[in-house]
């Protein structure tokens, strides 16, 4: 995106995860979201003295799958340092974090839509900080403030990527592409509401002609920021800003700012002159990392399929691009779709269904794709009797409703509400003469052009009926008996 | 003298299993001196009586069978007040930590006392461990057992001297640049600095963590070797530790055929009396079949700077968790950083003061590499330096120290002059590599003592030497303990 005056937008991320392990990075504390505060604390995570950190085996494994869905090459020989600085809510006056040997670097993200790529510079293991509870506006101006550690040393890994992006926009894309690729891989809650994900933005304006290293404009970055429509208006707010500073010929200042959700705008936290100098240094409790590049393989085999391919995958069944996105957009949904193709449903109908019903009902319920009463099987089995004539649309409906309440096969609900279509002919035939005979009136209506009378037959059948016949049967049977002859 | 408080560690555990003497009359024996000379010494900072009769009375419940199998079964030992234990308090020698009581228990004394041992109490020490004479502790000096108007030595000289002054039958101490076995040569006692990572830290109160390891202050080599045995071996909650069975506990006493490293020239200021008691050991294990082989230490000056860049490197990323938030000193203030300043304004004294702020320094943006950097690349020559030196020699024969027990007062207003003390025990820690002090004799009646290092888990060996030395030292007495001490 270039700006009137001729600059150039340039944006990059830092998002931060947390992984969903058991426990914490360093110690056996569990990770447990929403625990009462500071009941999943022992000495090693509230920094006693003495403690010494433990390196979480399955962090690591969790941390080299995502780094390696996202197509970055793994460093073998790996290593923690320690970042000095004080707060209230770090209880060693250090964070354990990876400096100038990361895990992973090197990687890219697809943007959606686009045939663009972001690249990532690199992935890098660290730990939480616990959490802050101000009475008042700010830390700084609060009576008290109180600390809850269950949050300290659960894992985290921060993403960073290169300043590839040129517009909130590709911010916006940016941020879903990369949720969506985690988001199959079972990493993290990816939670940005609970803070399992954040995000910080770094944005800089690059005036026309500006030959020299992006690193070394005038960067501001957007510190956490708790939804993605408010990173895309923060990112707005800032380029309006910045780029009205240096119109009248300002500068702009190298800091970190808050998005302020009420007003709209970015609010200065601290300059970035007068930032901590972090003093890192190798973490000498923690030897080096290192990973047998057998078990690196592993993990890269272990990787399920990704959204990409899921796409791809859904289309070649025949499913419309557009469908396809929106079912790989939650890998639970297009994992659901595959299932219930799996125990026998054909494609396309799945996907109406799923979409429509289905995903109603899903979220009315509160559930993810394939977990409570509505299983692959029962759904592909709703399917089948439709596709066999023993169940209309409408019924069908009525029977996935009757799941969700009764947690029954299709087949029993059916058994259990006498629910089966009428579709023999003869039967209806029969059912059809009596209704006439029994509606002279509406019938000789009918016959003279009033098209509504024919509604009322037909209700009057499906009443017959009790609702099981096939509509569309009735509505033709009783054309050729009241007009005679082929109805079309 | 002579009862109960002379038998050595192994002589008494023989005694105890064997039934010649009860654990609890062993216990109480001690804890009576404790209580006849600790204010006068000032050895303990607290002193577990309670506890350690409590469970002495436990030890005596148990079967012949159960005593069998606890190496340490009824041992009265000191702990070091830097190493935690879930009872009694935990200071590290700081205002900082007054009143905290430590949540768990640290490795090793898990290991003490799952062998049979019976904590006696927490021995002073330099503030945080940083010193070479107890002075820094903020609870007052410990006075050295030989003469009370000079110091144990530190910053394990608590430890040493209860070791000495049979306050303690054994210790632990910590060993960061010579805390354990410049203690140890003061006060006429054992100490082993063992193999980096021989030891787990979990527990052990951090001062550098790439140099710290807990060993063992003893009366007997035998007892050193007894110690760590139990102490030693892998430990999951310390990653630094090695995959490493515990060195033999009695190892052979014979250094003949033994290539001996000694220095081939001692630079100034070393005490005569440091320097005649070295070579008088030389001669001797020269006479019981060693070579010895002139060597060269390597850097021994720029081991010492750069011993003094990393160690308060470390530490002043170390002593950053004391900020008054979540335990010990708290000095409420406006804001949270006024906390900060006021809390470790008040808890730290002025070493410590000194320590953060050099290793801060140290470690500053733009400064890194000039201090940190070049620190940490002298520390690799020095342990390439040793892999050279013990391609060449089984072990190395040095002075513990350049000097003999100082008087209290006498380097405070001189820190560069303490420092100097370490200038023989930095270098092993440095290297990663196992270092052994072991009192040579008495001198106008103050301890004399060498120092044996060696490769990395050579502590058998070491043992070997050791046991060597002693038997050709007169036998150390008992110090006679005064009232007084320092004017």
């Amino acid at each position: 995106m270039t700006l009137d005056n001729g600059a150039e937008v340039i944006i990059g991320f830092e998002v931060h995860l947390e992984l969903n392990t058991a426990t914490k990075l360093f110690c056996p504390c569990a990770t447990a979201f929403g625990a009462a505060p500071n009941t999943s604390v022992c000495p090693v995570c509230l920094g006693h003295p003495g403690v010494l950190p433990a390196l979480n085996q399955e962090a690591v494994a969790l941390a080299v799958r995502a780094a390696v869905a996202l197509g970055c090459r793994i460093n073998l020989v790996s290593r923690f340092d320690r970042k000095n600085y004080f707060y209230a809510d770090l209880p060693k006056g250090y964070q354990i974090s990876q400096f100038d040997r990361p895990l992973a670097e090197s990687g890219s993200v697809a943007l959606l839509g686009t045939d663009r790529k972001v690249r990532i510079r690199r992935i890098h293991m660290e730990e939480e900080a616990g959490k802050l509870n101000h009475e008042g506006e700010s830390l700084w101006t609060a009576d008290s403030s109180l600390v809850d550690f269950n949050r300290a040393g659960i894992p985290l890994i921060e993403i960073v990527s290169e300043p590839d992006m040129r517009s909130p926009e590709d911010g916006r894309l940016y941020l879903h592409s990369l949720i969506r690729t985690l988001s199959y891989l079972d990493v993290s809650d990816l939670r940005m509401e609970e803070g399992s994900l954040r995000c910080d933005a770094n944005i800089s304006l690059k005036p026309a002609g500006y030959e020299g290293d992006l690193e070394d404009l005038p960067r501001v970055e957007l510190k956490n920021v708790n939804s993605i429509r408010n990173v895309v208006r923060g990112l707005e707010y800032e380029i309006a800003r910045q780029a009205a500073l240096l119109d009248v010929g300002g500068t702009v200042a190298r800091e970190t700012r808050g998005f302020d959700d009420a007003s709209g705008t970015t609010l200065s936290q601290r300059s970035k002159e007068a930032a901590n100098d972090y003093r890192y240094f190798p973490e000498p409790d923690l030897l080096p990392l290192r990973l047998e590049a057998a078990w690196v393989d592993e993990v890269r085999q272990a990787l399920p399929m990704l959204p990409e391919a899921w796409a791809a995958k859904m289309m070649g069944y025949g499913v419309r691009g557009q469908d396809a996105e929106v079912l790989v957009s939650d890998p639970g949904l297009v994992r659901f779709a595959e299932a219930t193709h799996a125990a026998g449903a054909p494609f396309p109908d799945v996907v109406s269904w799923i979409l429509g019903d289905v995903a109603r009902l899903q979220n009315a319920h509160h559930l993810p794709y394939g977990e409570g009463p509505l299983c692959a099987e029962r759904l592909a089995r709703l399917m089948a009797l439709i596709g066999d004539g023993t169940l209309s649309g409408r019924m069908a409906k009525e029977v996935l409703e009757a799941i969700y309440d009764d947690d029954e096969d299709p087949d029993a609900i059916v058994a259990a509400r006498g629910l089966r279509q009428v579709s023999d002919i003869d039967a209806l035939t029969i059912i059809v003469g009596t209704v006439i005979d029994a509606n002279g009136k509406v019938a000789e209506d009918f016959r003279a052009g009033k098209d509504k009378a024919l509604a009322f037959l037909v209700g009057q059948v499906m009443k017959a009926t009790r609702g099981q016949a096939e509509p569309a049967v009735v509505n033709r049977l009783l054309r050729e008996r009241l007009l005679g002859g082929n109805p079309l | 003298m002579s009862g109960p408080l002379d038998l050595s560690l192994t002589e008494a555990v023989g005694a105890t299993k064997s039934g010649g003497i009860s654990t609890s009359e062993l216990v109480r024996a001690y804890l009576a001196r404790i209580a006849r000379w600790n204010d006068t010494y000032h050895v303990f900072l607290d002193v577990l009586e309670e506890s350690a009769t409590r469970r002495a009375r436990e030890l005596e419940q148990l079967s012949a069978e159960e005593r069998e199998a606890l190496p340490l079964y009824g041992a009265p030992i000191a702990i070091k007040d830097n190493l935690v234990l879930d009872r009694g308090s935990t200071t590290a020698g700081s205002r900082i930590l007054e009143g905290y009581h430590a949540p768990y228990a640290a490795t090793v004394v898990e290991r003490l006392e799952r062998a049979g041992a019976v904590v006696l109490g927490k021995a002073n020490l330099d503030e945080f461990a940083m010193g070479s004479s107890t002075e820094h502790s903020a609870y007052g000096p410990t006075l050295n057992p030989w003469d009370p108007a000079r110091v144990p030595g530190g910053s394990s000289g608590g430890s040493a001297a209860a070791v000495a002054a049979r306050l303690g039958l054994a210790a632990l101490g910590s060993d960061t640049g010579g805390s354990i076995r410049q203690p140890a040569a003061y006060c006429g006692v054992v100490g082993l600095l063992p193999t980096y990572g021989r030891v787990s830290r979990y527990g052990l109160i951090a001062f550098a963590s790439s140099l710290d390891q807990v060993g063992p202050i003893t009366r007997t080599v035998d007892d050193a070797a007894a110690l760590l045995a139990v102490i030693a071996g892998f430990d999951p909650r310390d990653q630094t530790s090695l995959h490493e069975p515990p060195p033999a506990v009695f190892p052979e006493a014979s250094v003949k055929g033994l290539r001996l490293g000694v220095l081939s020239s001692y630079p100034d200021g070393m005490d005569p009396v440091v320097r005649a008691a070295l070579e008088q050991t030389m001669r001797a294990l020269q006479d019981a079949g060693a070579h010895l082989v002139p060597v060269e230490l390597p850097e021994p000056t720029r081991a010492l700077a750069a011993y003094y860049v990393i160690a308060p490197a470390e530490a002043s990323s170390n002593l950053s968790r004391y900020d008054g938030v979540r335990y010990g000193l708290r000095k409420d203030a406006e804001g949270l950083y006024a906390l900060y300043d006021e809390t470790r304004a008040a808890g730290f004294g002025t070493e410590v003061k000194n320590r953060v702020m050099l290793g801060t320094f140290a470690l500053s943006a733009g400064y890194y590499d000039a201090y940190y950097g070049r620190a940490m690349a002298v520390r690799k020559t020095i342990a390439e330096g040793y892999d050279r030196i013990f391609g060449q020699v089984d072990a190395l024969l040095c002075p513990t120290t350049p000097d003999l027990p100082f008087r209290l007062g006498e380097r405070l207003a001189d820190p560069w002059r303490m420092y100097l003390s370490d200038l023989y025990t930095v270098s092993f820690n440095l290297a990663g590599l196992p270092a052994l002090s072991v009192p040579t004799g008495l001198h106008s009646g103050l301890p004399t003592a060498v120092q044996v290092a060696g490769p990395r888990l050579s502590e058998t060996l070491l043992f070997r030497i050791g046991r060597a030395i002693e038997s050709v030292a007169p036998p150390m007495p008992a110090p006679d303990l005064k009232e007084g001490g320092a004017a």
